[in-house]
């Protein structure tokens, strides 16, 4: 993360940047009956499946019917969260007018207040992604995601952090706006404003739980600690998933992080380039993308986090030709494979960085610094060295992406 | 008398419990965050804890540019007062739209059923899609009904009722209403349509003048030789529905030409200002040539140089989306909140305060700087 030029020349980033506008365009102008009924089915597929989850608990005596009850409330707050209120929230369903679909008035299954979701993803997370010291997605505040953060001997525990985020995954992100790290370091005061918002977490969270471990677990009588366990469960595996492929989508090696200095005076394009830097996709089915919210898809989310989501596996084939064409690496890969990347990277960035592997010249193969610019050179290949140093000789897309990129200039 | 207590004649003591549970504080912890109507809507879309939504329950085509709808709201629906109007929802193409329409029939119907008729213009979206797909089953949403062009509490001793176009709709439910309640009055009622092929309620009119003595009807048709009258609305035309229109409580809903055309002989005669009602937006006029200052969007932190446009058009050019409905200034959709600045309301031509205050944003347009919270 040296060079603060950008890769491209600024003409090509005003086109690349055109190009990606017109995909939205088109998208926009096409916009109907199709992607309302998406959505509306999805909802009613998630209301049917929480009421059959809840219903089977009541039965929850007998095995299968706690299991499955439990699967289907699990599935039920999947998708509430992921493709229904995390899209919707995002004002994916503004254009509808439907007061139901209204990205400022959502609220959804989780702790989090949907209004601290707006602010602290909608506008801190995706205005500032991957910019480290703004972007505070970028280990929640308590992880080292990235070598630009001075280690500390807290960060030893990053493995264990990681766990217990990813356990209580909701109530990490319902106090993610509160920026509760910040005070604790003495970094920000508990001041008016942040009060109002623990008021409102207070609040979402007495309802939540009121519901999952008060209300129908004393409804259900005899079936009360069947009820508790399974909607614990539902929460966990929920917890897990939505983890998971949040942190697929800006850790996995290969995505880039930036400087404030860097990102000074964006243009279009270039706000463009860094979503697409510093994004990563996951490969899957058409379930698969469903259940991840189609953040499966975060790269065109990135790009145009308002369009439905369903439509970006629509698009994805349009968004990688254009990044090839311009020489921009395409990172994608299966869960486990992106998952793994972002599991080592928790690891290793626990230790401090190691003389000669940091802030040192980057060992990278030839013909991929040739061709590489050297901003992301830099970064994404100095990333390659530590993660290949650390699992030996595993496989990265840099010099395939390297080899494109040597072909599109050609 | 201001509203109909549409549940107690239309559902029973089931349907009461039923709502007592639904409304109940247990269930909606239980539906918490999304709420009970989120649910039961999925099942049975009437039966809603809040908000009116209406089922069609009859399609009718009186000419073929209208369609009338018989509508069953649900029990959220509190009732109407003849000559006011609602909004109704639909979705065309995946987007709600909303317009304004009146309810035609009398105020006290014995089922608490509504009628609407929509006239249809060829850039009406929401009026084609209800003529071309409206069919019994559909659900719309409603408003409350809205508007004070109401008949008096208290009765006057004479009523004139003048419309023209799908104008007809607010002064029909007056009509109505005034024959249902059996209204002793004298009553004129003077309609104008293009021609015969557009003329709405011709059947109805002719047996409610028969029954009522006291009523005279009389149409003129602007595009062909009328029935009664020939040409658009004159003063001797008063004289074929009234004895003396100055004595009447006059009630006008049409076309902005038809109003201004009563109004310059109320005027005349020296008469107070009869009372109006106009669906068709008067041709806005923009004066985008001397516009000045600068537009801010708080929320959003824009800011643009004001150019001269309706405030929903400039924050939509500023790349904002807000909510709005009618686009003309009746459903209070867009409206929004001003924190400084003066706006000139572009239908009356008034300007605002220079205060904080909710503004309709579709029919605003800023003199000098103004911000909004958007």
């Amino acid at each position: 993360m040296s060079s603060p030029e950008p890769e491209l020349t600024p003409e090509q980033l005003e086109t690349f940047g055109q190009e990606l506008d017109a995909i939205r365009a088109r998208v926009v102008g096409d916009l109907g009956g199709r992607d309302v009924d998406y959505i509306n089915r999805l909802i009613r597929v998630q209301r049917g499946l929480e009421v059959t989850g809840r219903g089977l608990l009541f039965l929850g005596f007998l095995p299968p019917a706690w299991i499955g009850g439990t699967a289907a409330l699990s599935l039920s707050k999947i998708l509430d969260n992921m493709e229904i209120g995390h899209n919707i929230m995002h004002g994916q369903y503004d254009w509808t007018g439907d007061e139901r679909l209204n990205g400022k008035t959502f609220e959804w299954d989780t702790a989090c207040p949907g209004d601290q979701w707006r602010h602290s993803h909608n506008y801190s997370h995706h205005t500032h992604t991957n910019i480290v010291g703004k972007d505070r997605d970028i280990g929640y505040g308590i992880l080292r995601m990235s070598e630009d953060e001075r280690w500390r001997p807290y960060y030893l525990g990053n493995p264990f952090y990681a766990a217990l985020l990813a356990t209580f995954f909701q109530y990490g992100v319902a106090m993610h706006d509160v920026e509760a790290e910040q005070i604790a370091a003495g970094e920000s005061t508990l001041d008016e404003e942040k009060r109002e918002k623990l008021r409102a977490v207070w609040r979402k969270v007495r309802g939540q739980t009121l519901k999952d471990y008060v209300l129908f677990p004393l409804l259900s009588g005899p079936s009360l600690p069947f009820v508790l366990a399974g909607n614990a469960t539902a929460n966990l595996t929920r917890n897990l998933w939505a983890f998971t492929i949040i942190f697929c989508g800006h850790f996995p090696d290969g995505t880039r992080q930036f400087t404030e200095e860097e990102t000074e005076n964006e243009t279009r394009g270039e706000w463009y380039y860094r979503q697409m830097l510093g994004s990563a996709n996951l490969t899957g089915g058409k379930v698969f993308h469903i259940l991840a919210g189609n953040l499966s898809y975060q790269i065109e989310h990135h790009l145009f986090p308002d369009l439905p989501a369903h439509r970006y596996g629509e698009i994805s084939d349009e968004v990688r030709e254009i990044r090839e064409r311009y020489g921009i690496p395409y990172n994608t890969g299966p869960l486990y494979k992106q998952f793994g990347s972002v599991v080592r990277k928790i690891v290793k960035l626990a230790l401090p960085p190691l003389p000669g592997l940091r802030g040192s010249e980057p060992v990278v193969d030839e013909p991929a610094r040739q061709a590489r610019p050297q901003k992301l050179a830099s970064a994404k290949t100095g990333t390659r060295k530590l993660s290949a140093a650390k699992k030996g000789g595993h496989e990265q897309p840099a010099p395939k992406v390297a080899t494109r990129k040597r072909v599109a200039a050609a | 008398m201001s509203t109909i207590d549409v549940a107690s004649t239309q559902h029973g003591g089931a349907g009461r419990i039923v709502r007592g549970l639904l409304r109940s504080p247990l269930l909606a912890a239980l539906a918490y965050p999304h709420g009970v109507d989120r649910y039961t809507e999925l099942v049975r879309p009437l039966l809603l804890t809040d908000g009116v939504r209406a089922e069609v329950t009859r399609v009718h085509h009186q000419t073929q540019k209208s369609v009338t709808l018989t509508l069953r709201p649900n029990e959220n629906w509190r009732g109407f007062r003849a000559g006011q109007f609602v909004g109704v929802s639909v979705e065309v193409d995946g987007v709600r739209l909303t317009r304004p329409y009146s309810p035609a029939g009398c105020e006290r119907s014995a089922d608490g059923s509504l009628e609407l008729t929509v006239s249809t213009h060829p850039e009406g979206r929401v009026s084609r899609h209800l003529r071309d797909h409206a069919r019994a089953g559909m659900i719309v949403a409603l408003t409350q009904a809205q508007g004070d062009f109401v008949l008096p509490e208290k009765r006057p001793g004479r009523v004139l009722l003048i419309s023209g176009g799908s104008g007809i709709t607010p002064v029909m439910a007056m009509l109505r209403t005034l024959c249902e309640e059996g209204f002793e009055g004298e009553i004129g009622f003077l309609n104008y349509a293009r021609s015969s092929v557009t003329a709405l309620y011709d059947p109805e009119l002719r047996k409610l003048a028969r029954d009522h003595k006291r009523l005279r009807v009389a149409r003129g048709f602007t595009r062909a030789r009328g029935p009664q009258l020939s040409g658009r609305f004159a003063r001797e035309h008063l004289s074929a529905v009234i004895s003396d229109h100055a004595d009447a409580a006059t009630f006008i809903c049409g076309p902005p030409m038809l109003i201004d055309a009563v109004r310059a002989i109320w005027a005349e005669d020296g008469l107070p200002e009869p009372a109006v009602e106009t669906f068709t937006p008067p041709a806005l006029r923009f004066d985008t040539g001397g516009a000045a200052g600068r537009v801010s969007f708080a929320i959003s932190g824009r800011e643009v140089a004001n150019s001269g446009l309706a405030l929903l058009e400039q924050a939509e050019d500023a790349g904002l989306a807000p909510d709005h409905g009618c686009r003309m200034g009746i459903c209070n959709t867009c409206s929004a909140h001003k924190t400084a600045g003066t706006v000139r309301n572009v239908i009356s031509g008034g300007l605002s305060s220079a205060g904080e205050e909710q503004i309709r944003i579709c029919v605003s347009v800023p003199v000098g700087d103004v911000v909004l919270d958007l």
